[in-house]
């Protein structure tokens, strides 16, 4: 799939602006602060409905305008959809599609599909867990739309136990002694839909394994083996390893092997519970469940995180965003084989390439590592590069230049 | 900012559920240029509400009386109790004209967010409703969101072992809509809950 064109009305920098796009690489071209990264916000907002650089609404809006709109034209093998979003902070927004009657703007999910590399995903390998669990669910929700709801509702469970643990521990330091009766409901409803995250992201990292060690050997010169591992609250808590025992482990060393089913991991899940239920009482904190799991990475047997050098940590973000391509069809190379039964897309044969999106990233690499990405990047479907300095991108992602200054959008000839 | 009363007014109704900043200031100016008659009927309409309305002793329903008029009403079953959380969800259960047993409001749902336990709703008055063995099924029509799930769920569970058959409303397609329109959650749902109907 393509953006074949992008129109934006009061969104960010822009009052107005229209954008044809080609099909194959884009580059956008200007000084810092000039507008070339709003667009590519655009567009990945019209394929998450969220913006990767603010977490609400508020600043997509140009200032002194009351909503944004947002219109793309998206082409799918031989058919061509319109999706129009119209964002008012503060209100629902609105979404079109094909200029029918506005509707929610979760129908418009699946329409577009992106893959975005940004300069913060370093933090991917560096940062902390919650950018690494982030990284999997969104993956979940772009191939399984139906996951969002089930994110979203485990969230508020678990945000409800942590408040009902919390004001446990007050009833406990005064003297009484709490009524668990309900921290028994929550723990029930925790474990189900939790063991369902969890079943998913298992076999969404089980998928991504082969792609991330194949992408990595790419991107770098191969300087040891970049494998994924995932490492669960439930272990922490499972006394004689009960949960590890189950089918090989959580994640079975053969990527051919299925990680245990839902049905298994709830079962595991209310064991440590119930094995973490004193500390849990004691901090006021919900401690087992994928909220607390991290996406462990190593390279050649050791952790990335504080093992890896600057230049290979970014040799295997790239490769985890490269990874997340091909697994969504991209380059196709995941049209379908070996993608688990729980992804099964029936479209995924049409022209699914996601949109690749590479927002100021050359700048950050080293220039064999440009060289590289470039390479492998520049046979996608399309490409939207953003760079300061036309230096910067590599000559194969030229093909389609703009010059950007402040909001205004010219094609180069 | 307004002076004095006016602001006063606004500050009230914007404490409303549903009333924003600007909504309040707009109520506010439209009862200031309303004939005082229509503003007093108002006024009696908000303290009689105050001072007549309770709510039903048995059901926890808004009554005018000890008991609501459906508690009182001889024609419908004691065997049946419908669960919910507020009474207008009652009234919209008594549109379908569907159901003729009786109901029990909890006054909310399970949220400790906002601190809200089983001792804060009237789950003690349903278990004494329930004690003295008339009550032969009880029908759980909490919310289907997080926070009704878990309270329909500690309902089950305490009333379970008393030997009442407990029953949870369905999830599943809304009547008259096209499938097309349908979340994917909803529609989800309705294939896990779906009948069989030939063979």
């Amino acid at each position: 799939m393509y953006v074949s064109h992008l129109s934006l009305l009061d969104f960010r920098s822009y009052a107005s602006v229209d954008v044809e796009l080609e099909p194959g690489p884009n580059a956008f071209v200007g000084r810092n602060g000039q507008g070339k990264t709003n667009l590519v916000e655009a567009i990945g907002y019209v394929a998450t409905l969220g913006s990767h650089r603010v977490a609400s609404d508020g600043p997509l809006v140009r200032a002194g305008a009351e909503r944004a709109i947002v219109r793309t034209r998206i082409v799918r093998g031989d058919r061509a959809s319109t999706v129009e979003l119209e964002i008012t902070p503060g209100r629902a927004n609105r979404a079109r599609v094909n200029r029918g009657q506005p509707g929610r703007p979760r129908d418009v999910l699946g329409i577009l599909r992106t893959v975005l590399f940004a300069p913060e995903d370093l933090a991917l390998v560096k940062g902390d867990p919650d950018g690494r669990r982030r990284l999997l669910d969104q993956l979940v929700v772009q191939l399984l739309p139906r996951a969002a709801g089930l994110l979203g509702d485990y969230e508020r469970v678990v945000k409800q136990r942590s408040a009902l643990l919390k004001s446990l521990r007050g009833l406990r330091a005064s003297g009484r002694t709490p009524d668990l009766s309900t921290l028994e409901v929550w723990d029930a409803k925790a474990a189900q839909l939790g063991a369902e995250v969890l079943a998913m992201r298992l076999q969404l990292v089980q998928a991504l394994r082969p792609h991330v060690a194949a992408a990595y050997e790419q991107v770098s010169d191969a300087d040891g083996a970049a494998e994924l591992g995932y490492r669960s609250s439930l272990e922490a808590f499972s006394a004689d390893g009960a949960a590890s025992d189950a089918a090989g482990g959580l994640l079975p060393d053969d990527v051919a092997v299925a990680p245990p089913s839902a049905a298994v991991l709830e079962q595991a899940l209310v064991v440590a519970m119930a094995a973490a239920r004193p500390q849990e009482v004691e901090r006021g904190v919900s401690l087992v469940g994928p909220h607390r799991d991290d996406l462990v990475l190593t390279l050649g047997g050791l952790p990335a995180k504080g093992y890896a050098s600057h230049g290979e940590s970014w040799s295997f973000a790239l490769a985890l965003r490269l990874a997340s391509f091909r697994l969504l069809g991209g380059g196709g190379v995941g049209t379908g084989e070996g993608t688990p039964e729980t992804f099964w897309d029936p479209d995924l044969g049409t022209d699914a390439d996601p949109v690749l999106v590479l927002d100021d990233v050359f700048a950050e690499l080293d220039v064999r590592r440009r060289e590289r990405l470039a390479e492998l990047v520049a046979p996608a479907r399309q490409v939207l590069v953003t760079a300061a300095v036309p230096d910067d991108v590599p000559a194969g992602l030229m093909a389609a230049r703009f010059d950007v200054t402040t909001g205004e959008v010219a094609r180069a000839v | 900012m307004y002076e004095g009363a006016v602001q006063d007014l606004i500050d009230e109704l914007g404490r409303l559920p549903g009333v924003g900043p600007k909504s309040a200031q707009r109520i506010a100016f439209h009862l200031l240029a309303a004939d005082a008659t229509d503003v007093r009927r108002l006024v009696d309409a908000l303290t009689e509400v105050k001072a007549r309305v309770r709510f039903c002793e048995v059901c926890g329903n808004v009554a005018e009386s000890e008991r609501c008029r459906i508690c009182a009403d001889p024609r419908r079953s004691d065997e049946v109790v419908c669960v919910v959380e507020e009474p207008k969800d009652v009234v919209a259960i008594e549109r379908t004209r569907e159901f003729r047993g009786k109901y029990h409001v909890l006054g909310g749902a399970i949220n400790p967010i906002e601190n809200v336990g089983p001792d804060d709703l009237r789950v003690k008055e349903l278990m004494s409703r329930l004690a003295d063995g008339v009550v032969q099924e009880v029908i759980l029509a909490t919310d289907p969101n997080v926070e009704g799930e878990a309270t329909a769920t500690y309902l089950a569970r305490l009333i379970g072992p008393m030997g009442v058959t407990v029953s949870r409303l369905a999830s599943g397609l809304p009547v008259g809509g096209d499938l097309e329109y349908a979340d994917e959650v909803t529609l989800g749902r309705a294939f896990e809950g779906r009948r069989v109907v030939g063979r």
